[in-house]
């Protein structure tokens, strides 16, 4: 099953940066990329319970901004200590100028 | 919620105290920060490699320099102050490099921060491994009983041994018996509550590198017949130390435990700029504390941002110290006191439960 749901505008995003979105008591990240491109992970650190839309986006990188760990938002792969578990990362597409992530099961 | 943990506290990692911190909310809490507005925040976070390039090359360029003439008066009285400037650059400014390095904020360039953090944990004698884990539960948990690796002066202050650590002797101690048990195999059960099992194979790792090299260092000095080797390499720990312990003991000492604010349990100090270069701007260490992602070099600046909601620093480490020591010596009959921080009343307050009668009772 495919949920598409309206994160945001995608003006809402500067580019290289991130917000936060929070959907039925789950909290995500969206991200835009220095290339104008757009992604979704997870809204919280795997480190620890932290908001990584408070972190700094450098390229393809999301930084943590309690412990600076660092993940591709890409892939969600986690980049070295503090961060050993991966992101989880959701498909996500622009439409008419909507940011949609699917969120799925 | 009464924040005072009578009769004695309790800050072994796998001790009383460390369950009770994470029964009652204060592990892993979420802690007060300044409101920020993001586009602020982005700029303060920004990352450079020039500042830390030019601050590293008058590190090591003076370290270089200064060794070189301290050899080559070597055998005189005239050897004496180069040593002491070579020590403080080793032995002190280390440990600012070491902290910066190892938030990843120091360089814009990953590689340069891994070098430097490397270099700089050799000096000051802190498994890179270790240190870094250890950092990060001292960030999530910090002066929080039983949780916080990085308590530098426990309650009642052990006051010889806060002296001692001027000249580095008692940590010393303990980061060469950690390096030889770490190179012999073994990571302590400690160690283990805050480094992942897929990380621990690393700490063994630069332990053994490390004990390569001192083992290289000593053999040298015997071979030479002289001490030369080790006043280069591992001593200077020692008789380099005191800047930092110096101003290593403001950032929490005699300030509030077990609370979730750090304006009220971290000291911002305004210093000079030679003890600012050493310590690489971590004299603000509320700010730092409050918003790690934050370069050394943006520190006064998001200081200047958020002051209005901030104790007043400290004008001077002097002043610091004046109101430190006479709060160590209380704590010294009543472990409860502490030195609470009055906030602008600009600030916000936050989270009083954390912060209760008893506890106000206990700092007055």
């Amino acid at each position: 099953m495919s949920d598409w749901i309206e994160a945001c505008a995608a003006d809402d995003i500067d580019e290289e940066d991130v917000i936060r979105f929070d959907h039925e008591g789950r909290t995500f990240a969206i991200y835009r990329s220095p290339d104008d491109e757009f992604f979704a992970t997870d809204g919280l650190c795997t480190h620890e319970h932290i908001h990584l839309a408070d972190g700094l986006v450098m390229d393809d990188i999301i930084e943590c901004p309690k412990h600076n760990g660092r993940f591709s938002y890409k892939t969600g792969q986690a980049k070295g200590a503090p961060v050993c578990v991966n992101l989880k990362t959701y498909p996500i597409r622009v439409e008419a100028g909507k940011v949609l992530i699917q969120l799925g099961q | 919620m009464d924040a005072v943990l009578s009769p004695s506290r309790d800050y072994s990692l796998i001790g009383r105290d460390s369950a009770r911190a994470v029964e009652t909310g204060l592990a892993a809490a979420e802690w007060y920060h300044t409101d920020i507005p993001r586009k602020d925040m982005k700029e303060l976070m920004k990352r450079v490699d020039g500042p830390a390039i030019r601050d590293t090359a008058i590190w090591l360029g003076s370290m270089i320099v200064l060794a070189a003439l301290g050899i080559a008066l070597w055998g005189t009285i005239w050897c004496v102050p180069f040593f002491l400037a070579y020590g403080v650059l080793y032995g002190s400014a280390s440990d600012s490099r070491w902290h910066e390095c190892g938030h990843g904020t120091a360089f814009k360039t990953r590689w340069m921060n891994d070098a430097v953090y490397q270099i700089a944990c050799f000096m000051i004698m802190r498994n890179p491994v270790t240190w870094r884990w250890s950092h990060a539960r001292h960030h999530t948990d910090t002066v929080i009983v039983g949780r916080d690796p990085e308590i530098a002066v426990m309650r009642p202050p052990d006051l010889l041994r806060v002296a001692l650590n001027f000249f580095g002797i008692l940590d010393a101690w303990h980061a060469v018996i950690d390096m030889a048990r770490n190179a012999s195999g073994i990571v302590s059960a400690e160690e283990k509550t805050f480094i992942p099992e897929q990380e621990q194979h690393k700490v063994i790792r630069v332990a053994r590198i490390w004990a390569l090299i001192y083992a290289a260092t000593i053999t040298l000095a015997l071979y030479m017949g002289s001490i030369l080797p080790l006043v280069l390499i591992g001593l200077p720990r020692l008789y380099g130390a005191w800047h930092h312990v110096l101003t290593g003991l403001l950032q929490h000492g005699g300030l509030a435990d077990n609370v979730i604010d750090h304006r009220l349990n971290s000291r911002t100090v305004l210093m000079n700029p030679v003890s600012r270069f050493i310590y690489w701007n971590m004299n603000y260490h509320v700010e730092h504390h409050m918003f790690p992602m934050v370069p050394y070099h943006a520190l006064p600046r998001l200081h200047a941002m958020i002051k209005h909601d901030l104790p007043a620093p400290n004008p001077s480490i002097l002043d610091g110290y004046r109101e430190m020591v006479p709060a160590f010596l209380r704590q010294l009959r009543n472990e409860d006191y502490y030195l609470r921080r009055k906030l602008p009343l600009t600030a916000k307050p936050y989270r009083e439960e954390f912060h209760g009668k008893a506890a106000r009772a206990a700092a007055e």
